[in-house]
């Protein structure tokens, strides 16, 4: 008979060897492929995409939803794991120089010219493409016409004009404007340089673009917006509550909330791109995408490309569906967007991201260059730090990371 | 006669390591294998990969060395533990001489506050974030401010006083006054009662007299072990920071804890910088250890 102390040790032994049998990590042999998502919020999406991974005929799909903090988790997995097969992110350089991705330019073939041009030279780096665009997710600014004619303010064309009309709007328990509890640092930085006429990157890529006195005055300009901003709501920037709530007159959130937004409020809803600075600026909205990416550790490179070809450059209905059925997206591609959002404030945006539509986070805006900026901005628009001088710092660790990588 | 002592001994060696060997091999797998291999990635150029192939030497160390958010990062912590440790040992003793006290319905009072202990900070910091100390007018904190006739504040997101030091240093000290309490209620009941007793006829004060002389000389080795885990848990911040400050996709430059800036540089969602990270948390293991030392040094046993 087992004594108790002989059945502990017994029992502890099955427990670390339980723990060596599931690694989960076989790659992608006997014709599966794994396919990673993040979880969209927008309900129906994630049967959508199992409906389109099952009717796939070339092989059996493994559809994962990723909860949580995914874009860390891809980052991890693409270092050492030949699991996922094909996930969906934006391209970063790292990943080029150290081919963990495979280009897929010989995929797209005469549908080259039908995507959005911007959103395929997002996703190239040296010339070749690594992602397949999926749809288009845009920011832009709701508002409430009825609030604002209440307030007697027109629907501002004009940075000043935005941050007078913010001002007019806070009044009772009802804050001006959200832009996400950071006081905006983390959506309206990129709208802000563009409202300047600047950017991220120089328009080759070879320099900082906001290496110039006008980007201490429009980041001045976020301070002074911080007066009135709703700060500490219970949802943030991404999320449609507090402008459904009543809790600000205006927010800064993306077209994909349109549903529950027009569902709140029916027609009392209003959109805007940023407004420009002055006349050397231009109205902007943020444009980015997933796109679907073939992981180059794949156990089988080649049936993952036929997959990604497949469901994002043949399935024409299924783009489509998948972009505008759940939430508010556009398609990736020009021939499909004309079906997309025909009417009301969908068409206004549809109309902003042809003619002001800007890439939100360029591939060779590094990580660390994006710290640096928005430490600097925070700085300024929170702290009221002295805007000349922290943007100097953030231009010094920018030149760094660009010429890092052209080593 | 030896043969069974012999059998004996390695009998007891077998068991020794059927119990020692799962937790030296856990020991040796998640802890030193890490920390070696993270001071060899400091040595290198190691961006989005564990193996990486390209030295550069004591560059990574240059570099974090020079970086004012590293550097603001252990500033601002170490300010934060000169205020910290000792709020929470002045305050986690006062609790437990009041528990220690009672002499009703001890075991309640001692679990009521031991209690905060066993919740997550995760959790604990939803619960800040969320419903006592959200910006809305609805908040807890906010409502208690409108009995008073105050307008609401956004806590969180108030930089101008920076009000958000308010939430982080309350949800710390409610999540681990009861620990530390614990700990001194335990000392406490080690102090031998025939002491007070001998005092109190040689006519000692039963109040400040007695705890100046008896008690505080008697907690002396709880002192040291409160001060030292509490000192490196301040410069460990990371859960409550990041939960309610951070999220995925950044953190705000101010109160950032050295952990949370090196999470976000070696493993964030925009790039992992492994080498930088690595030689960060050299780094800032080597201050913890300093500032352990230190802290060892002055209240080291008089000899």
């Amino acid at each position: 008979m087992l004594s108790r102390r002989s059945f502990g040790v017994v029992a502890g032994l099955l427990g670390l060897a339980a723990c060596g049998v599931n690694t989960g990590r076989e790659g992608a042999g006997g014709g599966t492929v794994r396919h990673w998502y993040h979880a969209y919020g927008e309900d129906g999406v994630q049967d959508a995409v199992r409906r389109y991974a099952a009717a796939y005929p070339g092989a059996r799909v493994e559809v994962q939803w990723n909860p949580g903090d995914y874009d860390s988790k891809v980052l991890t997995a693409l270092q050492t794991s030949a699991v996922p097969d094909v996930f969906e992110a934006q391209v970063k350089v790292d990943w080029v120089r150290q081919k963990q991705v495979v280009p897929l330019d010989d995929l797209l073939g005469d549908t080259r010219d039908d995507f959005v041009r911007a959103l395929l030279d997002s996703q190239t780096v040296d010339g070749k493409l690594y992602g397949v665009p999926q749809a288009i997710d845009t920011q832009v600014l709701y508002y409430r016409p009825s609030l604002l004619e209440k307030a007697g303010v027109t629907p501002p064309k004009a940075v000043d004009e935005l941050i007078d009309a913010a001002k007019r709007l806070t009044a009772g328990g009802v804050r001006g404007l959200f832009a996400g509890n950071d006081g905006g640092v983390g959506v309206l930085t990129a709208p802000l340089l563009w409202s300047a006429g600047l950017d991220f990157l120089s328009d080759d890529g070879k320099a900082p673009g906001f290496d110039d006195p006008r980007a201490a005055t429009v980041f001045g300009k976020l301070r002074e917006l911080n007066e009135t901003l709703l700060l500490g709501a219970p949802t943030d920037w991404s999320d449609p509550g507090a402008f459904v709530d009543g809790l600000a007159a205006m927010q800064w959130t993306g077209l994909w909330n349109l549903p529950k937004i027009t569902a709140a409020h029916g027609d009392d809803v209003g959109v805007l791109p940023f407004p420009r600075l002055d006349a050397d600026g231009a109205e902007s909205v943020p444009v980015g995408a997933y796109s679907a990416m073939v992981n180059a550790r794949s156990a089988d490179v080649e049936a993952a490309k036929a997959y990604v070809k497949w469901l994002w450059v043949d399935k024409s209905d299924y783009q489509t569906e998948f972009a505008t059925a759940f939430g508010a997206h556009l398609p990736a591609r020009k021939s499909l967007a004309a079906t997309a959002l025909r009417d009301g404030p969908g068409k206004e945006v549809v109309g902003f991201v042809t003619s002001g539509g800007r890439i939100a986070s360029p591939a060779r805006w590094s990580a660390r260059a994006n710290t640096a900026l928005s430490d600097a901005v925070s700085r300024i628009a929170r702290q009221g730090a002295d805007p000349a001088g922290e943007l100097r710092a953030a231009l010094d660790v920018a030149r760094d990371e660009i010429a890092r990588l052209d080593r | 006669m030896r043969a069974i002592v012999k059998r004996a001994n390695s009998r007891n060696t077998l068991v020794f390591w059927l119990f020692v060997g799962p937790f030296a091999i856990g020991l040796l797998l998640f802890t030193y294998v890490p920390i070696t291999w993270s001071a060899y990635l400091s040595m290198f150029d190691a961006r989005n990969t564990v193996t990486p192939t390209e030295f550069v030497g004591l560059a990574n160390y240059i570099d974090i060395l020079t970086d004012r958010a590293f550097l603001d990062s252990i500033g601002t912590f170490t300010v934060f533990a000169a205020f910290i440790v000792p709020t929470t040992v002045v305050l986690s003793l006062a609790l437990a001489l009041l528990v220690n006290q009672v002499t009703w319905a001890r075991a309640f009072f001692r679990s009521v506050y031991f209690l905060p202990f066993a919740c997550s900070y995760v959790v604990a910091s939803l619960v800040w974030k969320m419903s006592l100390f959200p910006g809305v007018d609805s908040g807890i904190a906010n409502t208690v401010l409108g009995w008073f006739g105050a307008d609401p504040e956004a806590w969180i997101g108030t930089v101008e006083p920076p009000l958000y030091w308010v939430v982080l240093v309350t949800a710390r000290l409610w999540l681990q006054l009861g620990f530390y309490m614990l700990l001194f209620i335990a000392a406490l009941q080690r102090i031998p009662t025939h002491l007070y007793e001998a005092a109190w006829i040689d006519g000692a004060s039963t109040g400040w007299q007695s705890f100046r002389h008896i008690t505080l000389p008697g907690l002396r080795g709880a002192l040291v072990a409160v001060l030292t885990l509490n000192l490196i848990n301040a410069y460990q911040a990371f859960d409550e920071f990041y939960n309610i400050l951070g999220d995925a996709r950044g953190y705000p430059p101010f109160a950032r804890p050295p952990l949370v800036y090196l999470y976000y540089t070696s493993l964030g969602s925009g790039g992992q910088d492994l080498g930088r990270g690595s030689a960060g948390a050299v780094v800032l293991a080597l201050v913890i250890a300093l500032a352990t030392l230190l802290s060892g040094r002055v209240f080291r046993r008089p000899t």
